[in-house]
């Protein structure tokens, strides 16, 4: 695919809405147009975390793995969200699977590419931080809500 | 004078006097959430109810607690009401099967106010049970469906084995083109839906803010941050309604058991006006 119309697609994207030209392009030199199949794994808990997510379409779960019981799947991510931010913290490692539920076009974006190019430019680093600061912000708060286990009956077991 | 009429008129004198009525059928939702169907006959043909009220549903011998209705208002002879297990009398509840007598007082209570929202959108948000009491809202826009826009419903439970009426969720998004999107905080492979809490949902739905009229109903920490993000959508909280749940016990405002602030939720609750009780939502051990 062409780098203009991968741009136009990345444009689309809400995590990229109102991303300046000049940090559009240098994202674009990090990205490719990716597509998986249902039950593919996109990224493997412990291993190297080289990657980053766009979605488009389809949806991916978010895969635990528990010792001694089956895997548990703790989130899913959708049209317009991201998968993955290990790839900007060290020890670059993912801390979960993602395992594909409905098949998922998007686009992948280079981790290590991705870090040189914050690096280089500040502000273009800076922008990337902002931007996954809010999606991390979103998910700590959704992950609180699940641990207080909002439909615990122990609350109501005076009726 | 007949039973029935005998009957119908202690409903209508005195609101603390049970109706006998028989359990038609008893249908297991889930692990620990049951409906049940009466026959309300003896209530007698003045008995009818709005989405939202509730009534007191009485195990002889045991005790008393307040349950939404869930089935639908314009279905005459029986009345459905869906119930979790979580103390004795919801437990004695789930014994009861069909030809077995429980007593009904009510309905009580204050009503989801469906007519604002004719002509407009309609979101309805709902957590576990909470779906129960606003079935009553969804089958009576279904009957006139055209005198609404898009019709929402999100839907979060705890996990997939936990999820109330999913055939009529689907039949809903199939037959009537109601938008119904479906959230569990927990999953298993075998699970394809959304894994998340039921506020996460909205990303995936664009509100037409100002025509929107919002229907909220779960446990309190979801409907506090279900009202947050309708907000943060530009929802205004005059076109959104809640109902809360408290320790019914009369159910006509004397006993002071499910105070909530300033107001008795069995006779200005359970469904309020977001702009009533929000400050109320914040306020600590309330």
């Amino acid at each position: 695919m062409e780098k203009e119309d991968l741009s136009e697609i990345m444009r689309q994207h809400p995590f990229l809405a109102g991303l300046s030209f000049e940090h559009m392009q240098t994202l674009v030199g990090c990205a490719t147009n990716v597509r998986f199949a249902d039950d593919e794994t996109i990224i493997h808990e412990g291993q190297v975390a080289n990657k980053f997510y766009l979605i488009r379409t389809g949806r991916v779960a978010l895969q635990m793995d528990v010792p001694g019981k089956e895997p548990l799947r703790i989130q899913t991510v959708g049209p317009g969200e991201i998968l993955g931010w290990s790839w900007l913290i060290s020890p670059f490692r993912w801390h979960f699977s993602g395992i594909v539920v409905l098949e998922t076009r998007a686009i992948a974006l280079d981790g290590e590419c991705l870090r040189a190019k914050c690096e280089k430019d500040p502000s273009f680093g800076y922008e990337m931080l902002k931007r996954l600061s809010q999606v991390m912000e979103r998910r700590l708060d959704a992950t609180r809500l699940q641990l207080i286990d909002l439909y615990d009956t122990a609350a109501r077991a005076g009726r | 004078m007949t039973r029935r009429a005998q009957s119908a008129l202690a409903a209508a004198v005195d609101p603390m006097t049970p109706t006998p009525v028989m359990v038609r059928k008893a249908l297991w939702e889930n692990d620990d959430t049951f409906t049940l169907t009466l026959d309300c006959a003896p209530l007698g043909e003045r008995y009818r109810f709005l989405p939202g009220q509730f009534n007191m549903v009485y195990v002889y011998g045991v005790g008393e607690a307040a349950v939404s209705i869930s089935s639908d208002p314009a279905r005459p002879g029986t009345l459905d009401h869906t119930i979790h297990r979580v103390g004795l009398v919801t437990t004695a509840l789930a014994q009861k099967k069909r030809g077995d007598l429980i007593g009904i007082r009510g309905p009580f209570g204050s009503s989801w106010p469906i007519e604002v929202a004719r002509g407009k959108d309609v979101c309805i948000a709902s957590g576990g049970i909470g779906l129960a009491p606003l079935r009553p809202v969804i089958y009576a826009m279904l009957k006139d469906r055209d005198a609404y826009g898009r019709v929402i419903v999100l839907y979060g439970g705890r996990s997939p084995l936990d999820l109330l009426y999913r055939v009529e969720l689907e039949k809903w998004a199939n037959d009537f083109g109601v938008e119904v999107l479906v959230t569990v905080d927990r999953g298993d492979s075998s699970w394809k839906g959304h894994i998340g809490v039921v506020t996460s949902l909205f990303q995936y739905i664009k509100l037409d803010a100002r025509e929107t009229i919002a229907y909220v109903c779960g446990p309190e920490i979801m409907m506090k941050y279900t009202i947050d993000e309708l907000d943060r959508r530009g929802v205004p909280p005059a076109q959104m309604y809640l109902s809360m749940e408290r320790n019914m016990k009369c159910a006509v405002g004397f006993c002071g058991h499910c105070q909530y602030g300033p107001t008795f939720i069995c006779k200005e609750g359970p469904v309020y006006p977001v702009t009533r009780v929000r400050p109320l939502l914040d306020r600590k051990e309330l």
